[in-house]
C-alpha cells in the first residue's frame, strides 16, 4: 500500500488497527539469482536499487539479528558531504542528492532535516583549512559558507565564543547537510525492496561462503544452504571474518564507537555543530534530546559497548563548547562497531572470486553514505564493475598506492 | 576496561596507548611489495582472543603485549614485549 494523508485518514477511522505489515517474512528458497549479506543501512540499499534501478529481484537479503539492528541504528543521524578528497566528494556529494529526494522515492517518512552541519574553527590555520575545503566543495559543486565570528555568534547563540584556550574563531557551514531519522531509512529501503519482491530473510546468520573454481555458489546459513550466483557482502563491522568464510583477508580494522542522548528539552540548538579542536558533535532530534559524539575508544573491539573514559572525554569537550548543558542529564548511550579500514576511506569493489564483491570500511562516516553506497554497490553487482562515483574506492588501492586518506593519518584505523 | 600492567598493578584503559596487532612480522627490508602490503595493511582483525601492543604512557612506559577478547573485553594476559619477543635488555 502507498502511505499518504488519505491512507493516514482511512485508517484512523479503524483505529490504526489495519495497517498492513510493512514487509512479509518469507521462508528461504534454495537459490537466488543474488544475496546481499547483511540487513542494515547500505545492504537494504543496495537490494532496493537493484531491484528498482536494475531489475534484479530474484534477491534475498540475509541478516543474522532482526532489520536495521546494526549501526544504522547506531549513530548520529549526521549527513552531509563536506569532503576534500575528489574521489570522496563526488560520491558524497550523490548520496546527498539521494537524501534529497528519498523520502518520495521510497515512499517513507524518514524526517530528512537539511538543518545545515557548521564546523567551526578555532585558530587562523584552521580557517586557512576550512577555506581551502569549501573552495575544493564548491569547485565540486557543493555547497559551502566560511563563516566569521559574528555570523557564527548569531547562528549558534549558546556556543562558548570565549573559550580562553580554543576561542571560536568562525565556520565552515554547509546549509543542505543536516540530519534523518535513521531507523526511518532501513525501514524505508526494507519495504521499498520488500514491494517489488525481494526477499528480508532475518535471523538467518551467514555462517559459511561456498566457493567452487574460483566463483561463489553460495551461502551457508543458520537457516540451511542457499545457492546464489551472485554474492554483495555489507556486514559493517564484521565484514572481517565474513570475508575470511571466502578465504579473503581485509585491511579492516574493527572498533567500537558510542554515541548518546540526553534529556529531551525544549529548541535550543538548530544546527548540527561540529567542535573542531576536538573531536565531538551534536545536534538536537525532533524529540528535543540532544545526540551527540566523539572520537572511537580507540582498541579493537566486537562489543557493541565502550568504556568510560571515552564517555567523559567527549562530555568534557561537550561542555567545552555549550557550558550550559552542564545540568543537563544524559540518558542513553550505545556503542556499534565500525569497519575501520587503513585509509579511513570506503571499500565498494569486485573481489579475487567471481560472483562475490564486497562492501565495507566505512569508518563511522556510513550513516550519511547509505544511499550512494546502496546505489553504487547495486551498479557494481549489477553490471559487474565499478560506477564512476566508487571507481576510487578499490580493494587493491592499498597494493597499488591509490590510498584515499582524507586526514593523511596514515595506516591508523583508530585514528581516522 | 582495566588492564594489570606486570609492573603497576590493575589501571584503567585510558593510561595505556594502543597500537594493535602483535602477531604481525616486519617482513625483510628487500621482502616483495606484497609482504609489505600484506605487513602494512592487511589484518586478521580477531572477533575473540587476539594479542595486541599496549603501551603503558601514563605509568612505567613499558611495552606489553595484552592478551584480551574483544568480544567480551576480558584481559586475558599481560606481559612485557620484550621478553615475549624473546629480546635482551
Amino acid at each position: 500500500m502507498r502511505y499518504s494523508v488519505f491512507s493516514l485518514i482511512r485508517n484512523a477511522f479503524s483505529g490504526h488497527t489495519d495497517w498492513p505489515a510493512a514487509w512479509r517474512e518469507p521462508e528461504p528458497r534454495a537459490y537466488y539469482d543474488t544475496i546481499i549479506v547483511g540487513g542494515g543501512g547500505h545492504g537494504l540499499a543496495t537490494a532496493y536499487y537493484l531491484a528498482k534501478e536494475h531489475g534484479v529481484t530474484d534477491l534475498a537479503v540475509v541478516e543474522k539479528g532482526y532489520l536495521g539492528s546494526g549501526n544504522v541504528g547506531r549513530n548520529t543521524t549526521i549527513i552531509r558531504s563536506n569532503y576534500l578528497m575528489p574521489a570522496n566528494t563526488g560520491f558524497y556529494e550523490w548520496s546527498l542528492k539521494l537524501w534529497e529526494g528519498l523520502e518520495q522515492d521510497f515512499n517513507f517518512n524518514a524526517m530528512v532535516s537539511q538543518r545545515g552541519v557548521l564546523n567551526l574553527f578555532h585558530s587562523d590555520a584552521q580557517r586557512d583549512a576550512s577555506a581551502r575545503r569549501g573552495n575544493a566543495m564548491r569547485l565540486n559543486g557543493v555547497d559551502a559558507e566560511l563563516l566569521d565570528r559574528e555570523q557564527v555568534r548569531r547562528m549558534v547563540p549558546l556556543l562558548d565564543m570565549e573559550n580562553a584556550r580554543f576561542p571560536v574563531k568562525g565556520g565552515l557551514l554547509q546549509p543542505r547537510g543536516g540530519t534523518v531519522r535513521h531507523d526511518a531509512v532501513a525501514w524505508g529501503y526494507a519495504r521499498g525492496a520488500d514491494q517489488r519482491g525481494v526477499d528480508l530473510l532475518q535471523n538467518c546468520e551467514v555462517t559459511g561462503i561456498r566457493v567452487q573454481d574460483g566463483r561463489v555458489v553460495g551461502v551457508e546459513t543458520t537457516r540451511g544452504f542457499i545457492g546464489a550466483r551472485r554474492v554483495g557482502l555489507a556486514c559493517a563491522g564484521h565484514s572481517s571474518h565474513v570475508a575470511a568464510m571466502a578465504g579473503l583477508r581485509l585491511p579492516i580494522e574493527t572498533h567500537v564507537l558510542q554515541a548518546f542522548v540526553s534529556e529531551g528539552v525544549k529548541p535550543v540548538l538548530d544546527q548540527v555543530v561540529t567542535y573542531g579542536a576536538g573531536h565531538f558533535y551534536i545536534s538536537q532530534s525532533d524529540k528535543g534530546g540532544l545526540v551527540f559524539g566523539g572520537d572511537l575508544d580507540g582498541y579493537n573491539s566486537y562489543a557493541q559497548r565502550g568504556n568510560m573514559p571515552v564517555v567523559e572525554e567527549v562530555m568534557e569537550m561537550g561542555l567545552q563548547l555549550f557550558p550550559a548543558f552542564s545540568r543537563l542529564r544524559y540518558v542513553r548511550q550505545w556503542g556499534g562497531v565500525m569497519d575501520m579500514s587503513m585509509d579511513g576511506s570506503p571499500i565498494i569493489d569486485r573481489t579475487p572470486i567471481a560472483g562475490l564483491y564486497l562492501n565495507c570500511g566505512w569508518c563511522y562516516g556510513g550513516f550519511k553514505a547509505t544511499p550512494a553506497s546502496g546505489w553504487c554497490f547495486a551498479w557494481t553487482i549489477a553490471k559487474d564493475e565499478p560506477h564512476r562515483l566508487n571507481a576510487g574506492f578499490r580493494l587493491d588501492r592499498f597494493a597499488t598506492g591509490h590510498v584515499i586518506d582524507e586526514k593523511g593519518a596514515g595506516t591508523t584505523p583508530n585514528l581516522h | 576496561m582495566r588492564i594489570p600492567c606486570p609492573y603497576c598493578g590493575e589501571r584503567g584503559n585510558e593510561e595505556f596507548l594502543y597500537l594493535g596487532s602483535a602477531v604481525l612480522e616486519r617482513p625483510a627490508p628487500d621482502a616483495s611489495a606484497e609482504a609489505w602490503v600484506d605487513y602494512v595493511h592487511m589484518r586478521d582483525n580477531p572477533r575473540g582472543p587476539g594479542a595486541e601492543f599496549m603501551q603503558h604512557v601514563q605509568g612505567c612506559r613499558a611495552w606489553l603485549i595484552v592478551r584480551r577478547d574483544t568480544l567480551t573485553h576480558a584481559i586475558l594476559s599481560v606481559a612485557p614485549a620484550r621478553a615475549a619477543r624473546g629480546g635482551g635488555a
